[in-house]
């Protein structure tokens, strides 16, 4: 398969991984896995393309939110249980007192500040960020064909159809494993390896 | 009370297959049907204000422990939400490592690849479609934006920011 070489990748010390992960957690406004590629893969290295896109692939699978799955799986690949503990820590500690302070208010104004023509066009941009996201994964990764219709069966599921989301992962989520291993040549005799 | 809520959030979080969006509908039947601790307005509200601070959806479960408890209520269902959903993630983790050297592995989990690139897609299309709602304006920040993460490795804040800007500028 001709894919270029995997960049160089970096392990993060504690530190750099807590750090990390307070930036996706403070940045990750309307898209924190659009941040947390760009933050992991691109801005540090910590992960080739390939594996954060697994790793967050399970992190999908399993109930909780994929980011923060994620988090324990990367904490804990670098730095076993403080690693999982700093990352998650990280991801959450930023948005949470940030969370605190507009209760705080909304409890004392009973309404939220006024920032609503701010926000509806920041949300705008962080729409096209996820979106972009997905696109730039998807080219980088270079999925077969198969792989790019179970991509836009999950989209058009979710999106258009409004299926919830476990019927989703549970239904295409085997189908696209079989798939892949298929293509491996691990199942259905030769395969279609190569 | 606390207690309460510290199980029916742990429930949800062991449920939330998809993360904050997919466990909305069930958390609802919970907190608002089962239990009666919220209404339906504020259960609508506490959303939109989860939705205003940046980070993980999932956080809405803190806002809602806090509308019904206060702050005992908060740490409860954060803890009841985020933590048995992460022991999970830890042990799946640990799996993998000790199954890391079998040939089928690898494989396998690329084919979750596709699954979930492709619900981040969803939900870049469905917040797209909620922007509409403001005009056409957000629609061309949205496909700049698309086009600028997309193609660039500049850094997503620069349309967070022109997003804000021309948000303040043309739906003020």
């Amino acid at each position: 398969m001709p894919e270029a070489p995997p960049p160089a990748t970096i392990i993060p010390g504690p530190a750099e991984l807590f750090a990390g992960y307070l930036k996706i957690g403070l940045f990750g406004f309307g898209g924190v896995a659009a941040w947390a590629r760009r933050v992991i893969v691109e801005e540090r290295h910590w992960l080739t393309e390939r594996d954060y896109a697994e790793v967050l692939g399970l992190g999908q699978v399993l109930p909780g939110p994929n980011v923060g799955n994620a988090a324990v799986m990367i904490g804990r690949r670098f730095h076993g249980l403080s690693g999982a503990l700093l990352a998650t820590a990280g991801l959450y500690c930023a948005p949470f007192v940030i969370l605190v302070l507009l209760c705080l208010f909304y409890d004392r104004y009973g309404q939220l500040p006024a920032v609503a023509p701010v926000m509806a066009g920041i949300a705008a941009g962080a729409a096209g960020m996820v979106i972009g996201t997905a696109f730039k994964m998807a080219g980088k990764l270079k999925l077969r064909p198969e792989a790019v219709a179970i991509l836009l069966l999950a989209t058009i599921g979710a999106a258009w159809l409004g299926l919830p989301l476990p019927v989703i992962v549970l239904v295409l989520g085997p189908i696209s494993i079989a798939l892949s291993l298929w293509r491996a040549g691990l199942i259905g005799g030769t395969g279609a390896a190569r | 009370m606390i207690l309460q809520i510290l199980l029916t959030f742990s429930i949800l979080s062991l449920v939330a297959i998809g993360g904050a969006n997919a466990v909305l509908p069930e958390m609802h039947r919970q907190l608002v049907e089962l239990h009666g601790w919220l209404d339906d307005a504020t259960f609508s509200q506490l959303y939109a204000l989860a939705q205003a601070a940046p980070g993980p959806n999932i956080l809405v479960a803190s806002v809602m422990g806090w509308r019904i408890a206060g702050a005992g209520g908060m740490a409860a269902a954060t803890f009841g939400m985020l933590v048995p959903a992460a022991i999970l993630a830890w042990y799946v983790a640990g799996l993998m490592h000790r199954l890391r050297g079998a040939a089928w592995l690898k494989p396998a989990q690329g084919g979750l690849v596709p699954v979930a690139i492709g619900l981040i897609l969803a939900a870049g299309i469905t917040m797209a479609e909620a922007a509409h709602s403001h005009g056409v304006m957000p629609i061309i920040v949205v496909a700049i934006s698309t086009l600028f993460v997309w193609r660039t490795n500049y850094s997503p804040l620069w349309v967070l920011a022109g997003g804000g800007v021309l948000g303040a500028i043309f739906l003020g």
